[in-house]
């Protein structure tokens, strides 16, 4: 074993003083205790770091210290090209990878003004709403797994799996398929992708079931989280929680729905919502979403049109290998678009979707020239944990846990 | 319930703030008010507190950096901009609101006493952009380390790189990381 004992610079120098007026005044007396969790805690969800002040087991103030996984991602972005971009994006919001080329995609088509063809609209939803499912199984298999139940963990990877196998099938990788480009997708669908989609679609209801039969009425998970972690709506509104955390307290705002992108104003379906807004309610929610989104890809798959899958407005979207051979044309705009680039005006736009975690927002900022000048994403995971100290207010340790799984986040995302 | 019915957003502010108000840009169906840094507490209050406005969702602030390598701002007034960007519940519309602040003095009020989301926002772009927020109440930096110089999303700041570790250079780059050691 190599000793681990500091030497006298490397011990932390610091002092409480610091955090005077974040903490309570006992802490600083020494009567409550200062106790750091994570960023190595597994039920933190990733690299996540909360330092609480504790009474006994009670939280009295939760400080969360984030930036663990701060890559660079919106300054990187300003020095590539706009389609170039689009690859950055995937690492944010890893579990959701389509939902923030979305917000991308749509910003930059917003700027330039780039219209999208029916089907590859149609395309989006189905791949969003795949998106939405896989995201909210990952969360409902660590979210129980947090509070002790193992075995519905395996059942959610499980299905999770058929999923990204499909998203293999469209874009040739697992996760990261950066397969949404402004102007519509990367390729079309693939022959053998509708039938695993329709496979899919036929066993996924039941499966929902067994979650639930686990679950829902489970009185183990009941107790740990009826009541735990309220959070009342006009407070939820004020530290901006969105999404489904945020129709846990009974607030009706799905960006679908209120200002719908992608035809999302063609499908029907419900919105969720909670009464109480604690932790039981947000998973009731985010389980009743399962369901609406696998009723949204049926109704995507009856419709799907035919025609383009990506626009054909050249001077934005290069032209396929195969008109390379056959047209001078072609050949410019191949080589101009994969070298240079489009340019995007001097302005700035802000456009939002409904991700599975809430509202992301993409503010884009030309030059006139061919790089965005400056990108933004506001992200829900990072309004979330900012919400968190409020959630936890006089909470039981064993119960914020039970919060962080209920909120849904994802460093990559908070972080960016 | 009775909702009563929405205002037009320019007018109002413009009835309310006069000269406050000092321009307005319509780019891609969005609406922006540009206001001078030390109204924009006053305004945002205004904007969520009127009948026929309620804009009661922070969305999201970002700050934009309006430097050019070649010289120059762009043609803008100030070197930075800071976009807020507000969302209205009842009436279901968007509004930007937009203060230019100058290099020299980058100072603008915090909204965090109007909407507490402002906090993280605010300190994200105080770490990143190097605008200080009147009156915030935790200005450490957010997503930088605490002993980082300078102010990453700045256009001057060069993007930089991680050193690759190779066996010759693993002494020079553990000197910086004491705690990587273990």
């Amino acid at each position: 074993m190599v000793s681990t004992a500091l030497t006298q610079e490397q011990q932390w120098q610091g002092s409480l003083e610091e955090l005077r007026g974040l903490v309570s005044e006992r802490a600083m007396t020494g009567e409550t205790m200062m106790l750091n969790m994570g960023p190595h805690h597994p039920s933190t969800h990733g690299v996540l770091r909360l330092l609480l002040e504790l009474d006994g087991e009670e939280v009295v103030t939760c400080l969360p210290d984030i930036g663990f996984l701060h890559t660079g991602i919106e300054k990187n972005i300003e020095s590539k090209n706009y389609e170039k971009a689009v690859t950055l994006t995937d690492r944010m919001d890893y579990l959701s990878p389509m939902s923030n080329n979305m917000a991308y995609c749509m910003a930059v088509e917003k700027l330039v003004e780039l219209d999208v063809p029916e089907r590859a609209q149609a395309i989006r939803v189905i791949v969003l709403e795949l998106s939405r499912i896989a995201s909210h199984l990952v969360w409902l298999g660590t979210h129980a797994i947090d509070m002790g139940a193992m075995s519905v963990f395996l059942y959610c990877f499980r299905e999770r799996e058929k999923i990204l196998d499909m998203f293999e099938m469209l874009s040739g990788q697992r996760m990261m398929g950066s397969y949404l480009r402004p102007g519509g997708v990367w390729r079309d669908l693939r022959p053998e992708f509708l039938p695993a989609l329709e496979s899919f679609l036929a066993i996924f209801p039941a499966k929902i079931d067994d979650y639930e039969k686990l679950l829902t009425h489970n009185p183990l998970w009941e107790d740990r989280t009826q009541g735990v972690g309220i959070i009342e709506p006009d407070v939820a509104l004020a530290w901006g929680v969105s999404g489904a955390s945020l129709r846990g307290s009974g607030v009706n705002w799905d960006i679908r729905k209120a200002m719908p992108y992608s035809g999302y104003e063609q499908y029907e379906f419900n919105v969720p919502l909670g009464e109480h807004g604690d932790v039981y309610d947000r998973f009731l929610v985010r389980i009743h979403e399962l369901r609406e989104s696998s009723k949204i890809i049926r109704q995507a798959i009856d419709r799907l049109p035919g025609g383009l899958f990506r626009s054909n407005n050249r001077k934005f979207v290069p032209p396929p290998r195969a008109e390379l051979g056959q047209s001078m044309e072609a050949v410019i705009h191949h080589f101009k678009l994969w070298t240079e680039g489009f340019s995007a005006p001097d302005g700035e736009v802000y456009v939002s979707i409904e991700s599975p975690r809430g509202e992301i927002g993409c503010y884009l900022h030309g030059t006139g020239g061919n790089k965005p000048r400056r990108v933004h994403f506001k992200t829900p995971s990072f309004m979330h944990i900012a919400a968190i100290p409020v959630m936890t207010q006089n909470h039981m340790i064993a119960d914020l846990v039970a919060i962080i799984g209920s909120v849904d986040i994802v460093l990559g995302d908070c972080d960016r | 319930m009775n909702i009563p019915n929405a205002l037009d957003p320019v007018v109002s502010t413009k009835t309310a703030f006069g000269e406050g108000i000092q321009d307005v840009i319509l780019f891609r169906g969005e609406t922006t008010l540009v206001v001078a840094p030390f109204n924009v507490a006053k305004v945002a209050r205004y904007l969520r507190d009127t009948n026929g406005l309620i804009y009661n969702f922070l969305s999201d602030i970002s700050a934009v950096d309006y430097w050019e390598p070649t010289g120059g701002i762009s043609g803008r007034p100030a070197r930075f901009g800071v976009s807020y960007h507000f969302y209205s519940m009842l009436y279901n519309r968007r509004l930007r609101l937009k203060a230019f602040v100058d290099e020299d003095e980058p100072v603008v009020p915090t909204l965090t006493t109007i909407w507490p989301a402002a906090n993280w926002l605010e300190r994200e772009i105080a770490d990143m952009m190097g605008i200080k927020f009147e009156g915030h109440p935790d200005p450490r930096r957010l997503l930088m380390p605490d002993d980082w110089n300078g102010h990453p999303h700045r256009r001057d700041y060069p993007l930089g790189y991680e050193t690759i570790q190779f066996s010759f250079n693993a002494e020079e780059i553990l000197k910086h990381k004491p705690f990587a050691r273990e």
